[in-house]
């Protein structure tokens, strides 16, 4: 009996689902696997947009590590702005969604209003309306002077302008929340109150029950989250322009710049290749510490 | 105090809390409406939330834009962009969606785990070449490098949150309502199609969302000023002038957004629905 399950003989039908599978199996190819595998040949080449790629071996990542400096910048600031925003949004989200998990009236319009600043995510629009508020004479200043509080550079200021773009990124912790806000709906209740029967607080019970039950969604908005925010662009673009003094010019930016601006196709290449080599570093340890910390209700 | 006292309080304290957040995320929003109805003088160095006065000169001249084409044009671009890739990503997407979910076939758990894979491809690395590739072909400053993506289902986000959801119709349902031996295609358009409704709608506000929103790609692919989008707009009215109107900018902002506040309004249900069971990002 089983020999006979293990040969499977594919039905006519069967093999008609390539039909509808054909548009995938085509984009996959020539949009996704084509491009994929061809930055990686043009990262070891020179190749001018209007020329054609010549091999020029490890030149392009020996440049970018040894002698461009604007690459090292940009790879700190890239990575700063991930170590902010990510956790960042991540607790605002979390410390929202537990908050407002609760009996209370009104929740879902609640809800609907908290997430409307993730509905404009990288548009033009909310750049260029933090660039307006945060300007030296802008409405936060002006705020803060009403207070007696004094003026703060937002944007011209190097060492506070990419905090300033970081605190866009957080302000579009919605979608996170949403999601946080189901996964606590779906913590059994009965573990509450044997963990409230045995005495346990309200502190011990969040980070005892609530934490471990939706450690899989905190993985997946980590996941996610990171991989978003090492390819951020807009907001560095529109509301500084990198500056200043390059502060928040990030690895996206430079990408942009040097492929767009400068065509030099070979070398943008290099960057995005570096780009995905750090998502690709910080996906797998996540993936293999995951089994020491995220917690799967469905494995028992 | 007594235990009804003491609820009444927290009740009251967590209103509280939950108007001070929802002043402070929504601020922005407020202002940059506000903001759209004053000048510069107005716009700086000021608090007061309520403008001198409710004149729409900003909204009229916003409108007109700094070159020779007016915000009309903007729109219809952004709009020739966008529907046309929500709409053929609901087609490619939905039917290879079937394909996964509805057949056993060769090499179906490797092609699976390939549509995962995709999932985590991040943009940057595969930008230059599509560039390249786009350009070769002719197809820089057109639409067709968002449609042609969108034709053959490059978006595995909204394949994998349709297969998931067409794994939770019951087979027997269109086995059985078919019994005579229809055809396959026909099981997809008369008895699954519409039962998926709710994974439809979800997915077609995310891709117009991203799509409307997005400035990268329409930075690069596109050119010339007469098939500029909005975001593109936007950031040239900012570029174009020695004085910047930051009324008149806001005022286009706004009008910018407005579209997608009424369609999160009047959709907010398969919004986070969407979020909720497939994880889709904002």
């Amino acid at each position: 009996m089983t020999k006979a399950k293990k040969i499977h003989h594919f039905t006519k039908r069967d093999y008609s689902a390539f039909i509808y599978l054909l548009p995938w199996i085509l984009g996959m190819l020539i949009f996704q696997l084509y491009p994929f595998l061809s930055s990686l040949v043009y990262s070891f080449c020179n190749y001018k947009i209007t020329g054609t790629p010549e091999f020029c071996g490890l030149n392009n990542y020996i440049q970018l590590f040894t002698t461009d400096n604007e690459f090292w910048n940009s790879l700190m600031v890239t990575l700063v702005y991930t170590l902010y925003t990510v956790p960042g949004k991540l607790v605002m989200a979390l410390a929202v969604a537990v908050f407002l998990n609760r009996n209370i009236r009104g929740i879902n319009l609640i809800r609907t209003l908290y997430y409307i600043p993730s509905l404009f995510g990288g548009s033009v629009a909310v750049a260029l309306l933090w660039k307006v508020m945060f300007m030296d004479t802008g409405v936060i200043n002006s705020i803060l002077n009403t207070l007696h509080l004094p003026s703060v550079q937002w944007l011209g200021d190097p060492s506070q302008a990419l905090r300033t773009i970081c605190m866009l990124e957080i302000w579009q912790f919605g979608s996170s929340m949403v999601m946080f806000l189901a996964a606590l709906k779906n913590v059994p209740g009965d573990l509450y109150e044997a963990a409230e029967i045995d005495g346990a607080g309200k502190v011990r019970m969040f980070f005892s029950i609530t934490i471990p039950q939706i450690t899989p969604i905190i993985f997946f908005n980590l996941i996610m989250q990171t991989i978003q925010a090492l390819q951020n662009f807009t907001s560095a673009f529109v509301i500084t322009d990198g500056g200043p003094m390059k502060a928040t010019y990030v690895l996206g930016m430079k990408l942009y710049k040097e492929g767009f601006s400068y065509f030099k196709m070979g070398y943008a290449s290099a960057i995005s290749w570096i780009i995905f080599i750090i998502i690709m570093v910080i996906t797998m340890v996540l993936f293999s510490s995951s089994t020491k910390w995220v917690f799967y209700s469905d494995e028992g | 105090m007594t235990k009804q006292q003491k609820k009444t309080v927290k009740m009251i304290l967590s209103y509280l809390v939950i108007i001070v957040i929802g002043c402070v995320l929504l601020f922005p929003i407020v202002w940059m409406i506000s903001a759209a109805f004053k000048t510069n003088d107005e716009i700086f160095g000021s608090i007061k939330l309520l403008p001198a006065s409710f004149s729409f000169e900003n909204f009229i001249l916003g409108w007109k834009g700094a070159g020779q084409y007016t915000y009309t044009t903007y729109f219809l671009n952004s709009f020739l962009m966008v529907i046309p890739t929500t709409l053929l990503t609901l087609a490619s997407c939905s039917l290879v969606a079937y394909g996964f979910a509805r057949f056993n076939f060769p090499f179906k758990k490797q092609l699976f785990g390939l549509l995962i894979a995709t999932l985590m491809l991040p943009n940057s690395v595969i930008i230059i070449p599509r560039y390249v590739l786009f350009n070769k072909l002719g197809w820089i400053d057109s639409y067709l490098p968002f449609w042609a993506p969108a034709l053959l289902a490059c978006y595995p986000f909204f394949v994998f949150q349709m297969v998931q959801f067409m794994r939770g119709i019951p087979r027997d349902l269109d086995e059985s309502a078919c019994i005579d031996g229809c055809g396959t295609f026909r099981v997809f358009w008369q008895i699954l199609l519409p039962l998926m409704k709710p994974a439809l709608f979800s997915a077609a506000l995310f891709q117009f969302l991203w799509t409307y929103n997005d400035y990268f790609n329409s930075l690069i692919y596109i050119n010339s000023v007469s098939k500029y989008t909005i975001s593109l707009a936007l950031r040239l009215s900012v570029d174009a002038e020695s004085v910047v109107v930051w009324g008149r900018v806001m005022a286009m902002a706004f009008i910018a957004v407005l579209p997608l506040i009424l369609l999160f309004f009047a959709a907010q249900k398969y919004f986070v629905e969407g979020i909720a069971t497939s994880g889709l990002k904002g």
